[in-house]
């Protein structure tokens, strides 16, 4: 580890923004002000660019162990480091899931090389089958903090009560639904609504999120369990949260760039690469989601970022996985939706998609999310906030190409990323 | 016309240019030899994910009275767990040297994805609930030959229309053609949201029986009662069943239409179906013809043929 000094950019965090030159040594950051300099240390261009703490995203799927042709920790944290994060929150999903402290750990393992960190959530229930417990501190102790059955929702009652009042135990753990009730999605492929109705697709109602939703808020209420809510989508669960949160719920929310921007009306297309679960919503629910961004009933963005194979989008829409790629897309998305058009401050964007998921999944005490100060680990990203680009499929780091920003003209681009001192991105480009 | 995916990529002029295109094929198929070399030296190919052997038949023989050349392929939905992506499959198909696939598909827009892979032309044969415009386009120039015109003709469609590709394809052909559309059955098969279609919409048929210029009767499916959309086919029958009582209340030039298959006795009775007010034979018949105008359209010289 050496010296570096990020020089010429303006320094935005949750303590405020100034113009600031940052030194690093170790790792670590040594000091915040203008005119830094060091003998030996290596120039990192921030001219005319936001300095800000690394974006740190949780939810992200890195198919690892069991589908490494979609993605891996590797190719998905790079992609990641790529788009500005310096840490993500790999999803259990996969084959075999994360109820096991062996298989938790050696994905871990796998993310010590990595662009980015990468925390892992934890199971709630053995195999994901909503049944029994996970050995929920076993993985605790391993750093799990979120615990979600994830692509799956926790169907029966009384395992979720369970689940709320055994993760008491756990300081920082918090329960992460994927609300949607599974007998009122079953065989359903798209938002049920009046695109679903027109183009024959069987539909997911929203009311299979809002009412796992209200019943959830009912159970942290009952047990003071700590809950979140993954990729909300819809008006209905919107107003339930924030209507808990006033009244003192231990609750957050996240929401995915798609579902602040896309509708259901993309599935019209019937390309697969529009659908994913939660489905793309109606357009008020899309005006839900951001009045909830903005007013802070959500507290995080998170991308979801679902890698899947091209051939797997090759079907019929009905027969195609759900699931998009976000990683590299989430912070431009944000700026070109929110922060272009006034919605949000560029620092309130960065909040919900740096600190405050930072804070939801306990990654500021691995130094995320964290002021630009002295003594706090150097995670930290460059960004081009006007700067303007096409997304093409064919550039992404991931293994996968399913993005449904193909074409998209975006603008906010990231410079470079820095994980605990050590360039990852320079100019746009992986250095590792 | 390079596809024909949807009727929503018809107007009323491409309506009725296919129907009156398809009166002249009819004209062909009462010849002495029922057929016209239009469509020789082309290649055809059915591609049918999805077991039908009246749509396949139906349009095979269209395709062998205009001189064309078929070939059949029947995939199981089988070869998607093998692993073959559906990409795969129709570009293995292409590149045999193909000028039109013919697609039925248990998933909606299956067809619009294929067309956008290949450079042959699409038929869509049936595509999971979204839509079968052919169907359509038969069961409107079936009735135009017996009214003449369908322009302010008030017809029930009955039954499951929420899992009707034949509903939602008929709905849009008749429309363009100015009927004036009832949808007539439960409400657990009904359209969950109907903004924006031209419809009303009756959860009594005794209500609007009388009314009625056609009655369009859909097929009901005993896998209906397992998902709690139904209680029994026996209490579908007594309320939503044409059966010989209903049928006497029908208007005395009332027409029956039904898309088949048919379960005799679940949602029609025997007697109506070979009444003297059934076109559902006709249908049968009037399927090639329709499906002869429509390859003719678009892989044919475009011209009279």
């Amino acid at each position: 580890m050496g010296t570096l000094v990020v020089r010429g950019g303006r320094v935005i965090d949750e303590t405020g923004e100034r113009d600031a030159d940052v030194l690093v040594r170790d790792g670590v950051i040594v000091e915040v002000g203008p005119g830094l300099d060091a003998p030996g240390a290596q120039v990192i261009d921030a001219d005319g660019a936001v300095v800000a703490p690394g974006l740190v995203d949780i939810q992200v799927h890195f198919r690892e162990p069991g589908r490494e042709d979609a993605e891996t920790v590797e190719t998905g944290a790079r992609a990641a480091a790529l788009g500005g994060f310096t840490a993500v929150v790999a999803m259990p999903n996969t084959t075999p899931p994360l109820d096991d402290a062996k298989v938790v750990g050696a994905v871990l393992e796998q993310g010590r090389r990595a662009s980015c960190h990468v925390a892992v959530a934890g199971c709630i229930t053995r195999g994901r089958e909503g049944h029994e417990l996970a050995p929920m501190g076993e993985l605790y102790d391993l750093g799990v903090r979120i615990f979600t059955d994830d692509g799956d929702c926790v169907a029966d009652a009384n395992v979720m009560r369970r689940a709320f009042e055994y993760a008491r135990a756990l300081p920082g753990a918090v329960i992460a639904q994927h609300a949607e009730d599974p007998a009122l999605v079953a065989g359903g492929h798209m938002h049920e609504g009046e695109w679903s109705a027109r183009l024959g697709i069987p539909g997911r109602p929203a009311a299979a999120e809002i009412t796992i939703v209200a019943r959830d808020l009912e159970l942290a209420r009952l047990t003071g369990g700590r809950y979140h809510v993954l990729h909300m989508s819809t008006a209905g669960a919107t107003a339930l949260v924030r209507a808990a949160k006033a009244e003192g719920v231990r609750v957050t929310a996240e929401a995915s760039p798609q579902h602040f921007t896309l509708t259901d009306a993309e599935c019209a297309s019937f390309d697969p690469v529009f659908k994913m679960n939660p489905p793309l919503r109606s357009s008020d629910d899309v005006d839900a989601i951001v009045a909830g961004l903005v007013d802070g009933t959500i507290d995080a963005i998170a991308t979801d970022h679902a890698p899947h194979p091209p051939a797997s989008k090759e079907l019929a829409f009905e027969e195609a996985p759900p699931g998009m790629l976000g990683v590299e897309t989430a912070l431009a998305v944000a700026i070109t939706r929110l922060v272009e058009p006034g919605v949000l401050s560029l620092r309130d964007a960065l909040a919900r998609l740096s600190w405050q998921p930072a804070r939801i999944a306990g990654l500021d005490a691995h130094g995320h999310g964290l002021p630009i100060a002295p003594g706090n680990a150097a995670n930290l990203c460059v960004i081009d906030p006007s700067e303007t680009w096409v997304v093409d499929p064919a550039r992404s780091a991931s293994k996968s190409r399913n993005t449904p920003w193909a074409g998209w003209k975006l603008t906010g681009r990231v410079r470079h990323t820095i994980l605990r001192g050590e360039p990852v991105v320079i100019n746009g480009e992986a250095v590792r | 016309m390079k596809h024909l995916l949807s009727i929503e990529d018809l107007d009323r002029d491409g309506i009725v240019g296919l129907l009156d295109g398809s009166e002249y094929m009819s004209d062909v198929l009462a010849r002495e030899i029922p057929k016209v070399p239009a469509l020789r030296g082309k290649t055809i190919v059915s591609l049918f994910y999805e077991d039908s052997t009246r749509t396949r038949l139906s349009f095979e023989t269209a395709a062998k009275r205009l001189g064309a050349d078929t070939m059949t392929f029947t995939a199981g939905s089988s070869s998607v767990t093998k692993g073959e992506s559906l990409l795969d499959t129709v570009r293995t198909i292409e590149s045999m040297g193909i000028d039109a696939m013919v697609v039925r598909h248990a998933s909606a827009g299956a067809p619009h994805r294929i067309a956008n892979w290949i450079d042959a032309s699409v038929l869509n044969a049936g595509d999971g609930r979204h839509g079968h415009p052919t169907q359509a386009l038969l069961d409107a120039f079936t009735l135009r030959r017996h009214r003449g015109d369908i322009s302010g003709a008030r017809i029930g469609i009955v039954g499951d229309v929420r899992n009707s590709r034949v509903a939602r394809s008929g709905i849009q052909c008749w429309s363009r053609l100015g009927a004036d559309l009832t949808l007539i059955g439960p409400p657990t098969l009904m359209p969950e949201r109907l903004e924006g279609w031209p419809v009303q919409v009756t959860f009594s048929l005794d209500d609007v029986l009388s009314e009625l210029d056609v009655i369009y009767v859909l097929r009901v499916q005993q896998e209906r009662i397992g998902r709690a959309l139904l209680p029994s086919l026996r209490e579908y029958y007594a309320r939503w069943g044409l059966d010989a009582v209903r049928a006497q209340r029908l208007k005395p030039d009332a027409l029956v239409m039904h898309p088949g298959p048919m379960i005799r006795g679940s949602e029609i009775a025997t007697e109506v179906v070979d009444g003297p007010r059934s076109l559902i034979r006709e249908q049968v018949a009037n399927g090639v013809a329709v499906r002869m105008a429509v390859l003719w359209d678009l892989i044919g010289s475009g011209g009279v043929v």
